[in-house]
């Protein structure tokens, strides 16, 4: 009796699986299809300030947000917003419960084996933030400063690498005691990620941090279901033309207080 | 089976030195105040006036009854916004003889209270002034009966400033962690640094039980 409810689940599980790898390689008609419903479900973060998040209206606001909204707006049709998480964003893709990932989503290897990416359109960095009254320029200028970095960090080794020895690196267990030395003023600057920062600067508007130096790039594309070559060109071409008139490097002046920079195609 | 690997770890023996130097540093400054400021709220607790009794105690009852790590954070991360800032030593410091002082003030008090009242009475009798009779006849032998007690609370004292690497400290807990986030070698990183603690905490023992009855109190 085990057995047969064993091999029955089995089947019902390998069933499940090929039909998810035919729908991973379904025939190229989503933008069709998009089209004729005049709506196109966008996967976004909607706990990923400044990328993603809830605005105090309670609607969901930041960079990914806005680009969203202008393919859909490119497009013709209605954005449906459905938020995603990181772990659940590319099985959402997959299984068409979304048609677009645009959530902060960095480009590897293991991802391109199962997801295509548009070019990019925003920039994701760790960098060095700190006070506007602070006059930093290069990592020169970093000389006899403290700032606040998570120990064991990408920040944390590109910082040790970087930085003149009289920089006071002092080291945090976890990212929120970082953030809240820094708030507290206990260090002058902050290494951190570019969402982390934009996070405890909206919530603490009275520490007057602004971005100073970059320690890493590492930018964001739009993920599309693998094989949907016509949504793809489409999105790319919305994109390149938003780069172009200045859309994108607004956007990311508005939500990263930072330029684009040169963005891979 | 694991594979141990000290040798990367043991290479980083400077980043070790320097956190025992801090660890060692941040027990010494906080053994001795505390133990004053111990000493100072027993004797306050005891004998001080109706407010100073009252202030104490709370004081005592705070500390005694909230974890150290919340106390640190307290001074380190609110008391800015209240416009004082400490250096991450100096707020270790304060942090440390804060809940020593009022541990160390319990198990004083301990002491104190167990003086036999014919001592009292022969001391009075000599016309000794108050002050005299604390520092002479009463704390002394006080001492002497709760010094096994007291050493302890140092060495937990002690052992519990490896917490202090949470706000950054560079003592020899947040050195450890270092050298484990930096070589994947944890687990090797905690035998070496735990067995540095173990021998700190003997070693002090030993030496506050040979030290006291020396110095602090003279046993015949």
């Amino acid at each position: 009796m085990k057995f047969k409810a064993l091999s029955l689940l089995t089947a019902l599980f390998t069933g499940a699986v090929l039909t998810l790898a035919s729908t991973a390689h379904a025939a190229d008609d989503s933008l069709n299809a998009v089209l004729a419903k005049k709506s196109i479900a966008l996967g976004v973060a909607s706990d990923f300030p400044p990328y993603g998040f809830m605005g105090p209206d309670f609607k969901l606001t930041g960079v990914d947000v806005a680009t969203a909204q202008l393919i859909a707006d490119k497009l013709g049709v209605k954005a449906e917003f459905v938020p995603v998480s990181t772990p659940n964003r590319i099985p959402y893709l997959q299984t068409k419960k979304i048609d677009l990932i645009v959530s902060a989503l960095g480009k590897n290897p293991e991802r391109e084996k199962v997801i295509d990416f548009t070019v990019a359109y925003a920039p994701f960095f760790q960098a060095v933030f700190g006070p506007k009254s602070l006059n930093i320029k290069s990592f020169d200028d970093l000389a006899g400063k403290s700032i606040a970095v998570t120990r064991g960090t990408i920040q944390d080794d590109v910082l040790q690498k970087v930085a003149p020895p009289t920089l006071k690196i002092q080291r945090f267990e976890d990212d929120s005691t970082t953030v809240a030395a820094f708030i507290s003023q206990q260090t002058q600057l902050l290494a951190t990620g570019a969402a982390v920062a934009a996070a405890a600067v909206q919530k603490n508007p009275q520490v007057q941090a602004e971005y100073k130096l970059l320690l890493k790039d590492s930018p964001n594309f739009i993920g599309v279901r693998k094989g949907e070559t016509a949504l793809l060109t489409k999105v790319n071409e919305i994109l390149r033309a938003a780069k172009a008139d200045g859309t994108l490097e607004k956007y990311s002046q508005k939500w990263l207080g930072r330029g684009t920079g040169v963005l891979p195609d | 089976m694991i594979e141990f690997d000290f040798a990367v770890v043991l290479a980083e023996w400077p980043m070790l030195l320097r956190g025992l130097g801090l660890t060692v540093t941040l027990t010494a400054v906080s053994a001795v105040l505390g133990a004053l400021l111990g000493t100072a709220c027993a004797w306050a607790r005891l004998h001080g006036g109706k407010g100073l009794k009252r202030t104490v105690g709370t004081y005592v009852e705070i500390v005694r009854n909230t974890p150290f790590i919340i106390q640190l954070f307290f001074i380190f991360f609110g008391l800015p916004s209240l416009g004082l800032r400490l250096s991450v030593e100096v707020a270790c410091i304060l942090a440390m003889v804060l809940n020593l002082g009022a541990y160390a003030c319990e198990i004083v008090r301990a002491g104190l209270q167990t003086t036999p009242k014919g001592q009292l009475e022969a001391a009075l009798s000599l016309a000794l002034t108050p002050w005299q009779i604390f520092s002479r006849v009463v704390l002394p032998p006080a001492l002497a009966r709760v010094w096994p007690a007291l050493v302890s609370q140092i060495i937990i004292v002690m052992l519990g400033s490896a917490v202090c690497g949470q706000i950054s400290a560079e003592e020899l807990s947040q050195a450890a962690n270092l050298i484990s986030s930096r070589t994947f070698r944890s687990f090797e990183s905690y035998i070496v640094v735990a067995l540095i603690y173990l021998l700190l905490a003997v070693g002090l023992r030993q030496l506050l039980f040979w030290f006291g009855p020396r110095f602090i109190f003279t046993s015949r």
